[in-house]
């Protein structure tokens, strides 16, 4: 079945079947391969992408549900306000080590900062659920207090 | 069923140094100095000055990086040691990822934290040659002799007349001609490093942050089809039956069909493979297949008998010794005090988190590979043994791997696709589920210690026994599943009995970040802690006892510098502010342990609090001293290793387990696998204390004694000895 898709500010035309989740037709079908795949049960966070600004883990959210949310994937995070902010304080502490969940990282950060502004590490605990198995989490959670305008404590 | 691999191994096989020594000895430094630059390489009209460097007329000097990204940051830090005896400036790298290539590039994995040793005389001999000949291409111009010319951030300088040339208008000047000697070519003075030791962004950030691809599963090539690989459970059992038809039925699906697979545990297994134009609908037809899977001997398999066995086996004789010293009897009815315990420690899965997966095209007889491993050359090989073809016909393109932790060294997943791309006929991206993973592991082998030590009444430990139970068949151990004589701290000790027996296994098994150590460690330095403890000892000044007054011990490949150890012990003594613990909170405790493996010597302390109501533990912080010798590469890189190191030791301590049961693993996600997050991760501080030895690696070695610190912080918070892993907090509970 064909679904007319708003991602990254663009309509695109996805033909899956629909129970397709929304990962795997953003990365098979329309070639958008920022969002990850890691565990397949909303477990990593890999995959997030934002669903009318929310974080949400497309590997369990049927494309049928999309409808016309808008949906952000990592890769239009450089045109936006917050997630630029956060990219950049990325690079800027060298967060990653092998990188595959910082798209997933970034996404639930620039969600986070886009409703919490200044988030308290309470904040940052509560939200930021996604899984780095390289254990980057001192340097996500300064990344975050950078991109915040936060002092930098790690 | 041992995988041959280039890593540390206790028993058995070369060791890591063995190894690294043949590398270095035995040619290590292939310098091809006449390749032409590679077809379709980026800058046009660039140089190659060796099968490493191309300097582009505009300047920019292309660096390859030989060995795999897995996330410990090679891809930048090899390059710049290169960068550096060059003297390029470092915004002028580009950097390129390598294809497997022994004959340019000699050993090309990741494991055993060896690259940076392994690599570092030998690229700075690189860039020393490459920068030597841009200098006599300037000389010659000049009319003027070498030695009057410096370099500077990619220019040759003639010092008295102060006339520059820039790399870029001089390496065409080097095109046919020969590289000097390297043995004749000096090497920089680390005082006037100015790339090495700076801490350096990894090269490839920006693409990561923006999503770009770079991992293997990003791979696309035209036409190409995507797969999924169902294996029984059962390590190596046989498909009985698939309904091949009904996932044939399924809505873009191409091709269904059996594999029969080998008997090697490291190879092509037996299976059912679909192929679909979508990886979803090659993942929804394998649900209709309803595979089942013929008997196998090893069904029968468990942790629970696993168990069983071990304990058995600790009431017998042990079936081999490792080590003798002294009269450990006699010395048990001599001591002070005595203690006996009892400690073990689970399989555990690797679970990097980007799932298995290859994309492979064979056509004409010759297939291309582009696969995130860490072991491109063995692949190679098993891949053409497998598929009955020449290595000479296989390219392997190294992509970026989203993890690694030394699963990827095994090349299952490889050969898997390799075989059912020529199967299908067309490129075919394989990719694994994350349960596939966690069900088709090498897992890192469970174990069991019963210990015996006593102490005298003056705080030394005068007796270590120690019955290792482990795996393997008749008497040959299972991959990462030994321990060798000099485990500390037998050497330290006057009297020290090691021996071992053996349970047969059929799970596969393999090394997993900072192999044995990272078993070994916790339990030698939590039975050091018990022995403290019944010594009425400073866990801390008990340690610095133990390693003595001997700065080395014992010679050769296991010599043991207790004098670097005692300064790594110091130093994070004062991080930790030690002295002071008796001031925390009550249900808060300190504990400490160190290890040294892979080259590197590690002391780190760990501050934890239980809440009595539920025995839940929370980690304050951990402080960490390291000795790597004189030269950190990239600080920046550094720095990460160690702290994701330290949690990685937490995640084990805390909550990871592989259980056996009916022969198959019973874990299949990170739902009942978990991994640590962030509100459980504590400040990681970490100091390098410098000394005046070979520059040594980061990957590992720094996960081994978190693991225990933890634990002797909790029986510090609550007088609770924690001698099984994963810790269970039950126990804890007041």
């Amino acid at each position: 079945m064909a679904y007319k898709l708003n991602v990254n500010g663009k309509v695109l035309e996805a033909d899956v079947d629909p129970d397709t989740p929304l990962l795997w037709a953003l990365r098979d079908t329309l070639g958008i391969l920022g969002p990850k795949f890691g565990c397949g049960v909303a477990q990593c966070g890999a995959c997030t992408v934002h669903i009318d600004g929310k974080a949400t883990r497309s590997c369990v959210y049927p494309v049928s549900a999309v409808g016309d949310k808008q949906v952000a994937t990592i890769e239009a995070m450089e045109h936006h306000p917050i997630g630029k902010k956060v990219q950049a304080a990325w690079m800027d502490l060298d967060v990653a080590q092998c990188g595959y969940c910082q798209p997933g990282q970034i996404m639930a950060a620039t969600a986070l900062l886009a409703k919490t502004p200044k988030p308290t590490d309470a904040d940052i605990d509560s939200a930021m659920t996604n899984i780095c198995r390289c254990a980057t989490y001192t340097r996500i959670r300064a990344a975050i207090k950078q991109a915040s305008g936060q002092k930098v404590t790690a | 069923m041992t995988l041959e691999l280039p890593i540390v191994e206790r028993n058995g096989g070369a060791s890591r140094r063995d190894l690294l020594k043949a590398s270095v000895i035995g040619g290590g430094l292939v310098l091809s100095f006449s390749i032409a630059p590679k077809a379709g390489a980026a800058g046009a009209g660039a140089q190659a000055l060796n099968a490493y460097v191309r300097v582009a007329p505009d300047g920019i000097v292309t660096i390859m990086g030989k060995n795999p990204e897995i996330g410990q940051g090679i891809k930048t830090s090899l390059p710049m040691i290169i960068a550096e005896e060059m003297d390029v400036a470092w915004e002028n790298v580009r950097i390129e990822q390598a294809d497997c290539d022994p004959k340019l590039y000699g050993s090309q994995f990741a494991g055993g934290s060896l690259a940076t040793p392994m690599n570092w005389d030998d690229l700075r001999k690189v860039g020393a040659v490459a920068r030597a000949m841009l200098v006599s291409a300037a000389a010659t111009a000049w009319n003027c002799p070498s030695g009057e010319c410096k370099t500077d951030a990619g220019h040759v300088i003639h010092v008295a007349t102060g006339r520059k040339a820039a790399y870029g208008a001089l390496a065409g000047q080097c095109a046919g001609v020969a590289a000097p000697d390297p043995k004749t070519i000096p090497l920089k003075n680390a005082k006037d490093y100015k790339i090495v030791g700076k801490a350096k962004p990894q090269y490839d950030t920006k693409k990561i942050v923006t999503g770009q691809p770079l991992f293997g599963i990003d791979v696309r090539v035209p036409g190409m089809l995507y797969a999924t690989y169902e294996k029984a459970p059962v390590f190596g059992a046989k498909v009985a039956s698939a309904n091949l038809d009904a996932a044939r039925g399924v809505k873009g699906v191409k091709k269904v069909f059996v594999v029969d697979g080998t008997t090697n545990l490291s190879g092509l297994l037996p299976g059912v493979a679909v192929v679909a134009d979508s990886w979803w609908a090659a993942r929804k037809a394998r649900n209709q297949l309803n595979t089942q899977w013929a008997d196998h001997p090893t069904s029968k398999q468990s942790s629970a008998g696993f168990n069983a066995r071990a304990a058995e086996l600790a009431a017998s004789p042990p079936q081999m010794n490792l080590r003798k010293d002294g009269d450990v009897d006699a010395a048990l009815k001599g001591a002070a005090r005595t203690v006996e315990a009892a400690y073990s420690y689970p399989f555990l899965a690797h679970t990097p988190l980007e799932p298995q997966n290859t994309t492979a095209h064979f056509k004409d007889g010759k297939l291309e590979i582009w696969a995130p491993t860490q072991n491109p050359q063995p692949g190679r090989q098993l891949v053409a043994a497998t598929l009955g073809i020449k290595v000479d016909d296989i390219t392997v393109h190294m992509t970026r791997c989203g993890g690694g932790f030394g699963r990827r060294l095994s090349n299952d997943y490889m050969v898997e696709a390799a075989w059912i791309a020529r199967e299908a006929g067309v490129p075919v991206k394989l990719l694994w589920t994350r349960e596939d993973d966690m069900r088709h592991d090498y897992y890192r082998p469970a174990g069991y210690h019963y210990f015996k030590g006593g102490v005298d009444d003056k705080g030394n430990i005068v007796a270590w026994q120690d019955h290792f139970v482990t795996f393997g068949e008749g008497e040959k151990l299972a991959s990462s599943a030994g321990m060798g004589g000099t485990e500390f701290p037998s050497r330290f000790v006057p009297n020290c009995k090691i021996d071992q027996s053996i349970i047969p296994l059929s799970v596969p098994t393999g090394p997993l970040r900072a192999p044995g150590s990272n078993a070994l460690a916790f339990v030698n330095q939590s039975f050091i802690d018990e022995l403290a403890i019944a010594a009425k000892a400073d866990p801390l000044a008990f340690r610095m006892k133990l390693l003595g007054d001997a700065p080395l011990v014992g010679a050769g490949p296991s010599a043991y510098n207790a004098g670097r150890m005692k300064g790594v012990l110091a130093a994070v003594e004062k991080m930790s502010g030690w002295a002071g613990r008796s001031k925390l909170p009550k249900g808060t405790g300190m504990g400490v342990a160190f290890h040294y493996s892979h080259a590197g010597y590690f002391a780190e302390v760990v501050q934890a609090t239980v809440t009595p109501a539920t025995g839940a533990i929370k980690v304050d912080k951990v402080w960490i001293a390291a000795d790597v010798g004189r030269q950190i590469v990239n600080p920046a890189g550094a720095l990460n290793q160690v702290q994701g190191a330290a949690l990685e030791g937490l995640s084990h301590a805390l909550y990871q387990k592989i259980t056996i049961e009916g022969g198959a693993a019973k874990q299949s996600n990170f739902g009942d696998y978990p991994l640590l997050r962030m509100a459980a991760a504590p400040p990681v501080e970490v100091k390098f204390v410098i000394t005046d030895y070979p520059p040594t690696g980061l990957g590992e070695p720094a996960l081994p004694p978190v693991i225990p610190a933890l634990t002797n912080a909790i029986f510090a918070a609550t007088g609770k000895r924690i001698r099984d892993l994963p810790i269970d907090t039950k126990q804890l509970k007041a």
